[in-house]
């Protein structure tokens, strides 16, 4: 069987049997931005200027990104024999700054950061971080086009590169690029008196808390639920501003609630018995899940199962980076 | 013109494409919540899972399809290994027999479908 040769930067390079275009130009010391290594962060984005590419290394891509050839490196098997030419995907990335890093909670900071030119996203969208040596992480965004600066919800993650760089190391005005958006998990204008359900768990809050007010703002007028959950109280966050938020709008729910040490205001249970209780009947309504894939995976098939509708149902799994040889960050 | 090219398809008398994506939410809830036969399901993607779901009604009801009994044995070859047999299969044909019903399918057509799906048993328990 003839081998796989990929060239990048005038140099080919050969790959092993069943190898990702990914996988096999790291392993030859090509740095190559990456994250999640399952084709939904879109980190790897690379572009072919020659050769095929399988489909499965082009799911999820905008036409418009499909048709200037561009692929995900990570999930990109190309048929052996395959001689493919690729390069990076620079020209998709806008220069950006940090312009502060504050903690909101023990374990989550705030990164804002300001682009040389507007990014064009929807609030609930996840962007490409990456620091100038190339180290990407995905995040969500929690802010609003409108507000100009991007703002991004990090965990901190023992040993995480990106967190660990971002809570230790980065300071304003320090240069970074931002790639995308990506990701389907946002508000669309229309049906204003739908039910919204929202419900994420750690950093899952970051988009939900961006499609929350883009909803109120776009004149949403249906009732909407915004369930937060966490281990424990100090895994919450934000929730005076959400807690301001339900007092200024009579149709907004908020409710936090942790497994352990639960108070007068914050629900202590599982999310989805929480859920089911606040909501009983989600026929009909719109949903927005977000956060640890086991819960958000778990959740979707409750609500579909008791009538949401698949086409009403937006879902946005957080994945572990997994990087080789590293320790891990996450979203 | 004969008859047969004047006879709409099942398909196209349920109401074509629109029918086929509420009869897919029907049929899969139903074949989800079924405890003899979920647990085929359960670490599958939704999204794709009923996409093909869909295109399996499309093609029973004799739609436009590119589902061949090819697809078929490959698709569900790694379910007979973990014991899909005939009365997974029945119980299947029973949710597609429910879910048109409540649909208000009529039932010659009902029969019709359910005719071409148990056409599909040997491919799909690969025999």
């Amino acid at each position: 069987m003839s081998m796989t040769h990929v060239k990048h930067e005038s140099k080919w390079y050969p790959l092993e049997p069943e190898e990702s275009v990914l996988d096999g130009l790291l392993r030859q010391g090509v740095a190559v931005p990456n994250s999640c290594r399952a084709g939904a962060c879109q980190s790897c984005l690379m572009r072919a200027t020659s050769g095929d590419v399988p489909d499965a290394a082009r799911v999820g891509l905008k036409d418009t990104l499909r048709a200037q050839g561009y692929f995900l490196a990570c999930v990109c098997k190309p048929v052996a024999g395959t001689r493919l030419e690729v390069s990076g995907a620079d020209a998709l990335r806008v220069a950006a700054r940090i312009e502060s890093v504050s903690p909101l909670s023990p374990s989550v900071l705030r990164v804002r950061l300001s682009t040389a030119a507007p990014l064009d996203y929807r609030a609930g969208q996840y962007v490409s971080l990456l620091r100038e040596d190339g180290l990407a992480r995905s995040y969500s965004l929690a802010s609003l086009p409108r507000e100009g600066l991007l703002e991004l919800h990090v965990r901190r993650i023992p040993g995480g590169l990106m967190s660990g760089w971002l809570s230790e190391h980065a300071r304003a005005g320090d240069a970074v690029s931002v790639q995308g958006p990506a990701g389907s998990c946002f508000y669309v204008p229309g049906r204003f008196e739908q039910p919204l359900l929202l419900a994420g768990t750690g950093t899952g809050l970051a988009p939900l808390y961006g499609i929350v007010r883009d909803a109120l703002e776009s004149g949403h007028t249906g009732p909407i639920w915004l369930f937060q959950g966490a281990r424990t109280p100090e895994g919450l966050y934000l929730t005076d501003e959400l807690r301001e938020l339900a007092r200024r709008h009579s149709g907004f729910h908020y409710r936090p609630s942790v497994l352990t040490g639960g108070s007068r205001d914050v629900a202590e249970g599982a999310l989805d018995v929480l859920i089911r209780a606040e909501c009983p009947r989600p026929a009909g309504f719109r949903a927005f899940l977000c956060g640890d894939s086991g819960l958000v995976l778990s959740l979707r098939k409750k609500l579909f199962l008791s009538g949401l509708s698949l086409k009403d149902l937006h879902a946005d799994v957080f994945l572990p980076s997994t990087p080789r040889a590293e320790a891990s960050g996450a979203r | 013109m004969s008859t047969a090219a004047q006879e709409k398809s099942v398909y196209e008398q349920m109401g074509g494409e629109p029918a086929m994506a509420a009869a897919v939410e029907v049929f899969y809830r139903k074949v989800l919540s079924d405890e003899r036969i979920s647990h085929f399901f359960e670490d599958v993607d939704m999204e794709r899972q009923a996409s093909k779901q869909k295109a399996f009604l499309t093609m029973v009801t004799g739609g436009p399809s590119s589902y061949s009994g090819k697809d078929m044995r490959a698709g569900h070859a790694h379910l007979v290994k973990r014991g899909l047999n005939d009365g997974h299969f029945d119980a299947v044909v029973e949710h597609l027999r429910s879910t048109l019903e409540e649909l208000g399918v009529a039932a010659p057509l009902v029969a019709r479908v359910l005719a071409i799906a148990g056409g599909a048993r040997a491919d799909v328990l690969n025999r």
